[in-house]
């Protein structure tokens, strides 16, 4: 069977997934071009994981259509399962061996030879600089550390797609900018990347397009850079006032800027430009605590269209 | 080359083993030979004074009713311990079967791997107490090659269906009732200590449909040579069934936890 280079590596029509009465994934067309890197952003709850599982070929899918890499889960789940790298949102290490075993014995799930899966072990822990943690057991490590074990283990079968669910959930800002620099060199050498995130700024980083996902549903489809362009004006002025005051308080910076949100902790101002904002916001004798001029990002995008923020 | 899935996901249980199996031979081992020294001496020297002993016994003496039927009790114990908390944390814990469920391994295969294991796990701790068994001269026989194989399937109609059960479930909270319950009290009742004649009858009739029960006359039979054929072909199919159906539950719960 000859499939088209061309044709989307990820392909989904009216997708849907269901647990019992519950919809978890509500009908969602996306497609996935080959090279790309591709996010769904989302609140806990928004259907991202299952849809990544669905994805992953673990879980059947209730209704619609999906493909990947033109090939249907239902009936080829195996041989799909075989071409793609999966970092799934938890660790699934096995504490009492060593890094290498852990990657291995699951390179051998793929049949590939042990010593064929010891040289890529080797070669993907320098990868992911961890060669000299090779034979230390995975318990110490730290939860940074086991997160690029498990990255570097998902390569172990050469994936052409390589789906990473909540990739740096849990890590600090250090432990983080060594994976997406990672990431980013997986991408470069070709290797498709689909992942989930409740992060903006990692979504900015890495996705080159990216659906905003809510109760099962996409809200919104672009690049980072054309939904805050769609959605939001360029810049954001960030208003603090004594705790508890923000809801009368917001009434005297009324009517500045394209609109405010009103936020627990802050005042948000959408504008073109902060400054001359900020400068109104003190001509009208408004005097908040402190203030913040920033461009405007993905959260901005996603508070516009669901009216929540994002991260709980 | 390839290798057939089932024996790529046992790989994965065998890895781990390499690197405990010193404590896991030495615990599978000494259990028995405590049991052994401690009963079979003392309180065989009580028993083998005893008028009747030797007709009770079917002329054994207490050491040799004793010894073959720890092949059994041994595999019991070893593979539904096996069958429990590492079959939870391979969902809950450290999520191994996630992780053979994402790669080409279907959950049949993920499950046929684990039963493949248990069975690899029983065959070495029976082989170990086996060996143990070939030093005393009361139970040094051919037989004991024939009771490795009945120990193991002993063990397997243990853990199958256990780990049937241990997948179905989202908490571990049975499991220490499973072991007080079921497993001590097969270990006490079961046949392996006395002749289960010995019990009232309604227990009597009750022992006789335990799986230890069936495991232990056919270790016992092979040890000393005086196993019917038609005898050891019910005992088997009893274990064989037991752990056919165990198996087949087990597919069942494992597709139905990977791929929700």
């Amino acid at each position: 069977m000859s499939v088209d280079p061309t044709a989307p590596l990820i392909s989904a029509k009216r997708l849907v997934k269901r647990f019992g009465d519950f919809v978890a994934v509500d009908g969602i067309d996306v497609e996935v071009r080959r090279g790309e890197s591709f996010g769904f952003l989302g609140p806990n709850g928004a259907g991202k994981s299952s849809t990544m599982r669905m994805i992953g070929c673990v879980s059947p899918i209730s209704e619609g259509t999906l493909r990947i890499f033109g090939l249907d889960p239902a009936t080829d789940g195996k041989q799909i399962r075989a071409r793609i790298g999966v970092v799934p949102q938890m660790d699934q290490l096995d504490d009492q061996l060593s890094v290498e075993d852990n990657m291995i014995l699951y390179g051998r799930y793929f049949d590939i030879p042990r010593a064929e899966c010891k040289r890529r072990a080797s070669e993907l822990l320098e990868f992911v600089q961890l060669s000299d943690r090779a034979k230390s057991k995975i318990e110490p490590l730290s939860g940074g550390l086991k997160r690029r074990v498990t990255i570097a283990r998902s390569l172990i079968s050469e994936p052409e797609l390589l789906l990473l669910d909540e990739p740096t959930t849990g890590l600090d800002p250090q432990a983080r900018h060594v994976l997406w620099d990672r990431l980013y060199r997986l991408k470069q050498r070709g290797v498709t990347l689909v992942l989930t995130t409740h992060y903006m700024d990692e979504a900015e980083q890495l996705c080159d397009r990216l659906v905003v996902m809510d109760q099962g549903k996409i809200v919104a489809i672009g690049s980072p850079r054309q939904l805050i362009q769609e959605h939001s004006p360029r810049e954001v002025l960030e208003l603090r006032y004594p705790a508890g005051t923000n809801d009368e308080r917001a009434s005297e910076v009324h009517g500045i800027g394209h609109r405010h949100e009103v936020l627990p902790d802050r005042v948000l101002i959408y504008t073109d430009d902060g400054e001359s904002a900020l400068a109104e916001v003190n001509a009208r004798g408004s005097q908040p605590e402190s203030a913040l001029v920033r461009r405007s990002s993905l959260e901005d995008v996603f508070l516009r269209l669901t009216g929540r923020s994002l991260v709980d | 080359m390839s290798t057939p899935a089932t024996i790529r996901a046992w790989e994965s249980h065998f890895t781990l083993y390499r690197t405990i199996w010193k404590s896991s031979m030495l615990g599978a081992v000494v259990q028995p030979l405590l049991f052994l020294a401690g009963m079979g001496l003392g309180v065989g020297a009580l028993i083998d004074r005893g008028d009747n002993s030797e007709r009770l016994l079917d002329g054994l003496t207490y050491f040799e009713f004793l010894a073959p039927g720890l092949l059994a009790t041994t595999a019991m114990m070893v593979c539904s311990n096996e069958a429990m908390w590492p079959v939870m944390g391979g969902f809950k814990w450290m999520r191994g079967f996630h992780a053979q469920a994402g790669s080409p391994l279907s959950p049949g295969q993920v499950s046929g791997g684990l039963t493949l294991w248990h069975a690899t796990k029983a065959l070495i701790s029976v082989t170990g107490v086996a060996a143990v068994l070939a030093l005393f001269a009361e139970t040094r026989s051919f037989g004991l090659l024939l009771a490795i194989p009945f120990g193991t399937l002993t063990g397997v109609a243990f853990a199958a269906p256990l780990t049937a059960w241990s997948a179905s479930r989202e908490r571990e909270n049975s499991f220490p009732a499973i072991n007080r319950f079921i497993i001590m009290p097969l270990f006490l009742f079961g046949g392996a200590f006395y002749p289960v004649s010995q019990l009232p009858d309604s227990m009597e009739s009750i022992a006789k449909v335990t799986p230890l029960w069936h495991g232990v006359e056919l270790c016992r039979g092979a040890v000393h040579g005086r196993l019917g054929v038609g005898q050891a072909v019910v005992h088997v199919a009893v274990l064989a069934g037991l752990a056919l159906i165990g198996w087949l539950a087990a597919r069942i719960t494992f597709a139905r936890k990977l791929a929700a």
